[in-house]
């Protein structure tokens, strides 16, 4: 039974570093992309081809100066990244990168998945708040709301996917993609589940909260070295987790003809990565307004029809 | 709605397959045009003798006080240069000097890494500035009129 502790223990380090690695790469890669769709080099100095960046990245947020506004709450200031990070990296003990690679499959992965995210907005708004700024208060009050609004159609794309294949655990799900991935089954889900994706994790285009042209830095104002480090971690994190989760829900998790199943993941992942750097790169932000009017008069409206469809589907076929 | 949405990532893609433009500083050096008004250069002969009859006239053109002409007389009588000296901290570049001069001995070269680390670093003097004809920091033949 302790052998049986000691490996699960050794297990979930094994994956959180590797997740965490990944996560770091993903800033670089992102550079370079970005680049690249910009017609310039993106960083290649640090290192070959830049591959030492991250790390430098890191050292250089450790020398910064790290400092708490004077009249902040402390204990809440310090607590709001660990929250956001948390929110994030707790996820990703659900996620099955092959058949039997994966911290845990508890038979509502699902539900889990959809709980422990939703904390994220808990970390947002007390950073805000607890900066003790009128504008890092107003910039965290639109995030949260972003983030809750985008989460309806989120979970309403979801169901349509639970639907389809009958369980709420992960490996389930994508189990039952054997023969045909769930993006031919559903393919406006996916749609939905891809813009409300990237609201969620505040990516172009609704990156409003974290536009630096337009409200300095929203709720990360005030932040600076270690503590908004984590909060790029976080969010970093949370784009990888989005793009695990299409891979999971939607494009058939490991299933694929000759390479082992993790390289299969890892490459449906990279993709929906580099689908996430290529709308970066390509339209403009949108306004908060039209950004809410998005998620309440179009995307809910959407997944509620793609919900409809797909039980008549179910039922009727 | 959609299409233009396409369209826009259809751009991008095609851009990512581009090389990209960027200009590898200090690997990849930019080449100067033709006449690029770079740091100021005295001609000399084949002697290795500054042309400069030190007139000053380009130090009474410069719109920035930056040239200091010190004449002297040679051993032939003649009136020849001592010393030349230019600011390069108050220098604008205009590239006036080199118009007034009736000799043409004065000449803006191809050198822009004019970086230093103190102030005094910017003060050259006439040995730094020479240059012979056809040498790489000075592109042109001036005629002697």
């Amino acid at each position: 039974m302790y052998a049986d502790l000691v490996w699960h223990l050794f297990e979930i380090i094994i994956i959180f570093s590797v997740v965490m690695g990944l996560v770091a790469y993903l800033t670089l890669m992102e550079r370079r992309f970005l680049g690249f769709f910009q017609l310039r080099l993106g960083p290649n100095r640090v290192g070959p081809m830049g591959l030492l960046q991250p790390i430098a990245d890191g050292l250089k947020l450790f020398f910064k100066e790290d400092m708490i506004v004077l009249h902040a709450r402390p204990f809440y200031f310090v607590l709001a990244p660990f929250i956001s990070f948390m929110a994030v990296a707790l996820c990703f003990a659900v996620v099955p990168f092959s058949g039997t690679t994966y911290i845990a499959d508890i038979p509502t992965g699902v539900l889990y998945l959809m709980a422990v995210s939703s904390g994220g907005v808990y970390g947002i708004l007390l950073g805000g708040w607890s900066s003790n700024n009128k504008y890092s208060t107003l910039g965290a009050y639109r995030a949260a709301a972003q983030m809750i609004s985008y989460e309806i159609p989120l979970a309403l794309a979801l169901a349509g996917i639970l639907i389809l294949s009958g369980s709420f655990s992960l490996v389930e799900i994508v189990n039952s993609q054997d023969g045909m991935w769930n993006i031919i089954k559903q393919p406006l889900g996916l749609v939905i589940y891809a813009v409300c994706v990237l609201a969620e994790t505040n990516r172009t285009p609704f990156d409003f909260m974290e536009c630096e042209n337009e409200l300095v830095a929203g709720y990360q104002t005030e932040y600076s070295s270690m503590k908004f480090g984590m909060f790029y971690m976080a969010e970093y994190a949370h784009i990888l987790l989005a793009s695990c989760l299409i891979t999971v829900f939607y494009l058939g998790g490991w299933y694929g003809p000759v390479l082992p199943a993790y390289v299969w993941f890892f490459l449906k992942v990279f993709l929906v990565v580099f689908l996430f750097i290529w709308i970066r790169a390509t339209f403009p932000r949108l306004r908060y307004d039209q950004l809410m009017a998005l998620s309440w008069k179009v995307l809910l409206p959407l997944s509620f029809l793609n919900l409809i469809a797909t039980a008549l589907w179910i039922v009727v076929v | 709605m959609l299409k233009p949405l396409l369209h826009g990532l259809q751009v991008t893609l095609k851009h990512f397959f581009k090389k990209p433009i960027t200009l590898q500083y200090p690997d990849e050096k930019w080449v100067p045009p033709e006449r690029f008004r770079g740091r100021l250069a005295l001609l000399c002969d084949d002697n290795g003798e500054p042309l400069c009859v030190a007139c000053g006239l380009c130090e009474k053109i410069c719109p920035c006080d930056c040239i200091t002409v010190v004449p002297t007389t040679g051993v032939d009588g003649r009136r020849m240069l001592e010393r030349y000296t230019i600011d390069l901290l108050s220098c604008c570049f205009c590239g006036l000097c080199v118009e007034a001069c009736p000799l043409n001995a004065i000449t803006m070269g191809d050198e822009y890494e004019l970086a230093g680390f103190h102030k005094e670093e910017f003060v050259l003097d006439s040995d730094v500035l020479r240059v012979t004809f056809q040498n790489e920091t000075c592109r042109t033949t001036p005629e002697i009129r």
